[in-house]
């Protein structure tokens, strides 16, 4: 793996690529139904290395296109078809990968720690909600009325983006004038008001007892499609999230590289990099942050509409603060900055924690049929699993799996020899792995944090006042 | 109504009791945070690992005949002690190797401690078949405390445990005062806090400084632990989330970074709290304040937390933190 | 390049070894659904562990029949989309026949919409919430009593023999509670009782603002709908602060740990359950020792209803193998069975279900704690669903 991570730039790998995809696809279609859990998921997890292996390998573009295209828009599917589970993860990878992306503009290039990002998800999940299901009928005392015209979903993914943003923009305005670590406790602060409202406003949210059921757009073309193709009826809404996602997930992405090549994404990496400076520049930092805040907020908006359409059940318990933890794992574990690096960070978060430890502890306990003593249950400790594998992953490549290259610089500054900035991050990569981090060479030097440091604080206090 | 001033006495007795547990916990985040400019969010696991430490030595004390104070004094030294030395370790393995990393890169490893000490508390009492730990207290700590007539006419109620809390938190306050403000060693850590590269060249050895500060704000943590068990008797692998959040909360209402200002801080927001806890009852008690009735007991940490912003837009560096002067 | 091809090589010899091995035996498999990690795991471990037990029972009668019987434990982590993902998985794994879980309404609603179209078999251990069955799915059992059947029983109680005149109402903010303090407070002002207020609380540990409003406001009874942890640390604050009103709530009381966080303070305290306390059964005393045997812990009520459960599943399994003459049957098989099921010998009596899996009628038993901490039937009642 780590070999196919770091590819020696000289040997172009068309064949290899198209071999790796052609093998890997073939058993997904012919064994994913009937294997044990965990070698399940471990095909899985060998099946999607091809769309890593497609952006990272040196091959000709059109073996990438087709490998990447065809794995994503043919493979899955079927695999989907045969087994449901898959297509629902795949639409979960997607859905958590389009909130990493959006979460990836306001902590990875404008720098402003959220706690409380999960909250603009549920401002759509819950704006969906409510008018998509009989819960409307509730609130407008028309006990008939089931849902609004389900055709209006494509006109709420729109509201979901702009509620999300003005929400945004409204919890933003009094927030951004703080900085840093006072940000992030109160974003968190604020992601738990919204929990409790959407808990406590009973009359609209229908408290903890959750909305259902929360229909989407019937779309009869789509359907008579996978019909045609030999899909379940009730796989047929699963069908068309599955390709809306993706639809959404290109928009995302395609936002997210002009964002960040644009004057406003140069905007926010100065603020990110040097708050004072960046004001002296000429750049209005409130309304710079408050965009960044917004802009991340809707995409979280328009995946809550779509979370919503998927589950078709959503109550508060979804929108938790370990979802907020757990969206900011996957852009750390990314890579800070890095489009691919963050849909990977998503891809492997969400397929860790609902396929493959899961998987792995039911393999477990099939090895003890009469009864495994709880204590000893592997299912028992995921935390913990999931935590050892936060901490070795900063520990050992803080950059994140797929860094950016800017990125991966500024983290090994104090390494000495990746100070040659090469352009293409090569000479980055070949010392990416010596030393990970400054491991106590450079403790007497500077408590400087490049990257997400708004400016030097060593102006703090510890005892005195 | 007469019924409103026993309310409010009744309110600032509990509230101050809360206020002065999370000032405790407060403190740990307020110190780590002074020097590496970190939040420590395993702290919170620090704190209720020092909870199980004093459940544990209450419970195995609890055949013993012994003084229940001296129980007490027992179960806080090795509450200390076990979570000061978890905080080193902590430290040592997970945040000095990241020593210049961006902020956020020890922030994650940060939350991911965290996760691993939930769920090996939770292992290490689950072998025993536990999971819901209750203290075992000495009786005399729940006895009420006879007061004079007038004060008790007032609604106050004091058991042996109120203040056996208020005395803990004071004293740890007065030596953790002597400590930072009265000894080269409290010197030592307000100079590696306020520069490590100058404090370096003056001779400290930044890294046995932060490894200190890290010992006290965990052994703080760990009395905190054993005052939680005090006050509210229970304590499982993940109660410490929530007070953490607050304790925490508490620090940068206070001001992160300074000690007097975690315990403002922790006091603000343990009458705060308890206040709004109790306010819907003013709707039911007086007919022109009834929308008060729909604010019920649900309300009251996002009461908290709009305080929270409140007061940081109104004084954006907590109520006692020092103003920030901006360096170009 | 060498290391993929002999990963993918190691994998193909992998893939025909498993293939190859599932072939060789009839599997059944039950699958649990409940929470195994994060802070409800104890509950959520409760049920698992009752149904092994379960399991454990009627392995010999299955090996005799030529199945091979396995249960598979997965984990919601109370969390709807980890339920809806977890049964998925469930739903593609054929060997599953039926499910006991969940623990949350709030994951069982979701998770019986995804599991539905399979034909997977729902016994529920714990939800009451009146949604769950209220959608009329083919698949989607319980064992326990609707919170509209659970919640007038208690009222019940409230008004004839405790003769209160006032209560204070709360819950846990969660579906459960939430839902059941509803359906109490609703029979409650329908039948003359002020109710003097009425709020939700996610708090686990300071209870003590809403002790001083409750003192203050001085009711008869207090009704919280709540789990029994969050019950016990609230009982022993309240008796601490030296409020005597009686205290009552549902079927999430039902565990001895209520008596051991709460301690003395719980003498009085009052619950309505389906299952006969552990101690007042022959049978419920030999399954709390097995049980404690086992699992090295003490058996709570979600154990018991997950053992409950458990054996309503596996009645309905035989039952759809004999009538499917001695072979594996489908799921479909299984679910119909299992709605038409006439389960005898369970902690909690015998059941039936009625068209839409409610139990059809139930013996509810008012609970008692004593002041020496064990337990007692202090009146029983049958409850009925709203729907035959």
């Amino acid at each position: 793996m780590t070999a196919a991570l770091r590819p020696s730039p000289r040997s172009d790998r068309t064949w290899l690529l198209v071999g790796y995809a052609a093998i890997t696809s073939f058993l997904m279609l012919v064994f994913e139904k009937n294997l044990p859990a965990v070698l399940q998921s471990g095909l899985l997890v060998l099946f999607l290395a091809n769309l890593l292996f497609a952006f990272q390998w040196r091959a000709a573009p059109w073996a990438r296109l087709v490998v990447a295209l065809g794995s994503l828009i043919v493979v899955l599917p079927l695999v989907g078809r045969q087994n449901t589970g898959i297509f629902d993860l795949a639409i979960q990878i997607s859905i958590f990968a389009a909130l990493a992306l959006g979460l990836n503009i306001v902590v990875g290039l404008a720098g402003l720690l959220d706690l409380g990002y999960v909250a603009f998800f549920a401002v759509g999940a819950y704006l969906w909600g409510i008018f998509a299901s009989p819960q409307i009928g509730r609130i407008l005392g028309n006990a008939g009325l089931s849902s609004v015209n389900p055709n209006l979903f494509w006109l709420f993914l729109i509201l979901a983006i702009a509620a999300a943003a003005i929400v945004g923009i409204v919890i933003g305005l009094p927030v951004l004038k703080l900085r840093g670590d006072y940000l992030a406790i109160v974003t968190l602060g604020l992601g738990e008001v919204i929990r409790v409202l959407a808990t406590n406003l009973t009359k609209y949210t229908n408290g903890s007892q959750g909305i259902t059921p929360i229909g989407s757009a019937p779309v009869p073309i789509l359907n008579s499609i996978a019909n045609s193709l030999g899909f379940a009826p009730e796989q047929f809404n699963l069908f068309f999230l599955y390709f809306l996602v993706l639809l959404i997930i290109l928009l995302v992405i395609i936002v997210n590289m002009r964002l960040d090549r644009s004057r406003i994404g140069r905007a926010w990496i100065a603020i990110r990099e040097d708050e004072v400076a960046a004001q002296a520049m000429g750049i209005p930092l409130v309304r710079t942050k408050l965009l960044a805040f917004a802009s991340g907020a809707s995409f979280a908006g328009i995946m809550g509409v779509v979370f919503a359409a998927k589950q078709q059940f959503i109550s508060p318990e979804s929108f938790n603060f370990f979802q907020s933890i757990g969206v900011l794992s996957m852009v750390i574990l990314g890579g800070m900055g890095s489009i691919p690096g963050v849909i990977l960070g998503a891809t492997v978060v969400t397929l860790l924690n609902l396929n493959l430890l899961p998987a792995l502890s039911e393999q477990i306990q099939g090895a003890f049929p009469g009864g495994l003593n709880a204590t000893l249950d592997p299912a028992q400790y995921q935390r913990l699993v999931f935590g050892i594998i936060l901490v070795l992953m900063m520990l050992f490549r803080p950059e994140g799996l797929l860094p950016n290259v800017r990125r991966k610089i500024e983290m090994h500054e104090g390494d000495g020899a990746v100070g040659a900035v090469d352009s293409l991050g090569d000479n980055a990569e070949r010392h990416a792995n010596d030393g990970a981090l400054t491991t106590g060479r450079n403790i007497g030097t500077d408590s400087r944090s490049p990257g997400l440091a708004t400016r030097e604080e060593n102006d703090r206090t510890g005892g005195e006042k | 109504m007469d019924i409103v001033g026993p309310l409010l006495v009744q309110v600032l007795v509990t509230g101050l009791t809360l206020g002065f547990v999370y000032a405790i916990i407060a403190l740990g985040y307020t110190m780590v945070y002074g020097v590496l400019q970190l939040i420590n969010f395993a702290h919170s696991e620090v704190f209720v690992t020092g909870a199980v430490v004093g459940f544990e030595a209450f419970r195995i004390l609890a055949p013993v005949a012994l003084n229940a104070y001296l129980k007490l004094l027992i179960a806080l030294f090795a509450a200390m002690l076990v979570a000061g030395v978890l905080n080193v370790v902590i430290e040592r393995l997970a945040y000095r190797p990241l020593r210049g990393a961006p902020r956020l890169v020890p922030l994650i490893t940060a939350i991911g401690v965290s996760l691993i000490l939930q769920d090996l508390l939770k292992f290490l009492e689950g072998t025993q078949g536990r999971f819901n730990l209750v203290y075992e207290l000495p009786t005399e700590f729940n006895s009420q405390l006879s007061l004079p007539a007038f004060v008790t006419s007032l609604g106050v109620r004091l058991s042996v445990k109120d203040i056996l809390i208020v005395v803990i938190a004071l004293l740890m306050l007065a030596f953790l005062n002597y400590l930072v403000n009265r000894t080269r060693v409290g010197r030592a850590i307000r100079a590696v806090a306020q520069d490590r590269t100058t404090a370096g060249l003056m001779g400290i050895d930044a890294n046995r400084m932060i490894a200190l500060t890290f010992l006290i704000g965990g052994a703080l943590g760990g009395v905190g632990g054993v005052m939680f068990g005090l006050q509210f008797g229970t304590v499982n692998a993940y109660s410490g989330i929530i007070p953490g959040i607050k304790a925490f909360t508490a620090a940068v209402l206070g001001g992160i970074g300074s000690i007097p200002g975690a315990v403002l801080g922790g006091l603000v927001l343990g009458l705060l709290e308890n206040f709004l806890g109790i306010i819907s009852i003013f709707g039911s008690l007086f007919q022109p304040l009834s929308f008060l009735q729909a604010i019920g007991a649900e309300y009251k940490d996002i009461g908290a937390f709009l305080a929270l912003i409140l007061i940081l837009m109104l004084k954006p560096q907590g109520l006692l933190g020092r103003g920030n002067t901006e360096k170009v | 390049m060498k290391r993929i091809g002999a990963i993918t090589l190691a994998l193909v010899g992998a893939l025909s070894l498993g293939s190859s091995l599932a072939q060789t035996r009839q599997t059944i498999k039950i699958a649990t659904l409940s929470p195994l990690s994060g802070g409800q795991s104890n509950l959520g471990t409760q049920i698992r562990n009752g149904a092994q037990l379960a399991l454990n029972e009627y392995r010999q009668r299955f090996a005799n029949l030529g199945f091979n019987l396995q249960l598979v434990a997965y984990d919601d982590q109370a969390e709807p989309a980890t339920g809806t993902a977890s049964a998925r998985r469930i739903a593609a794994d054929r060997d599953i026949l039926a499910v006991v879980g969940t623990l949350n309404s709030g994951v069982a609603i979701p998770a019986s919409e995804v599991l539905a179209p399979a034909n997977v078999a729902m016994v529920s251990p714990a939800n009451t919430a009146n949604a769950v069955t209220d959608r009329a799915l083919k698949n989607m059992n319980r064992i326990v009593a609707r919170d509209d059947a659970q919640g007038p029983a208690a009222g019940r109680y409230i008004i004839q023999t405790l003769k209160a005149k006032t209560a204070y109402v709360l819950n846990d903010k969660t579906a459960y509670g939430e839902g059941l303090s509803a359906e109490v407070e609703k029979y409650l002002k329908a039948n003359g009782v002020r109710v003097l207020g009425s709020e939700g609380t996610e708090e686990k540990n300071n209870f003590q603002p809403l002790i001083i409003k409750i003192r203050a406001l001085n009711p008869d009874v207090i009704y919280f709908g709540s789990i029994y942890d969050q019950a016990g640390v609230f009982i022993k604050q309240l008796r601490d602060a030296g409020v005597k009103a009686k205290v009552m709530g549902g079927d999430g009381w039902d565990s001895t740990d209520l008596q051991r966080i709460a301690g003395s303070a719980a003498a009085g305290a009052l619950f309505t359950t389906v299952a006969a306390p552990l101690s007042e059964l022959p049978t419920a005393r030999s399954f709390a020792a097995l049980y404690k045997k086992t699992f090295n812990t003490d058996a709570q009520g979600f154990g018991a209803n997950g053992y409950d459960s458990a054996k309503v599943v596996l009645q309905g399994v035989l039952n759809a193998i004999r009538s499917n003459g001695n072979k594996l049957p489908t799921r479909a098989q299984v679910q119909t069975a299992i709605r038409g099921i006439n389960a005898t010998g369970l902690l909690s009596g015998s059941l039936r279900f009625n068209s839409v899996g409610d139990r059809q009628s139930a013996t509810m038993y008012i609970v008692e704690v004593r002041p020496n901490l064990s337990t007692r039937v202090a009146a029983e009642l049958t409850v009925e669903p709203p729907r035959r």
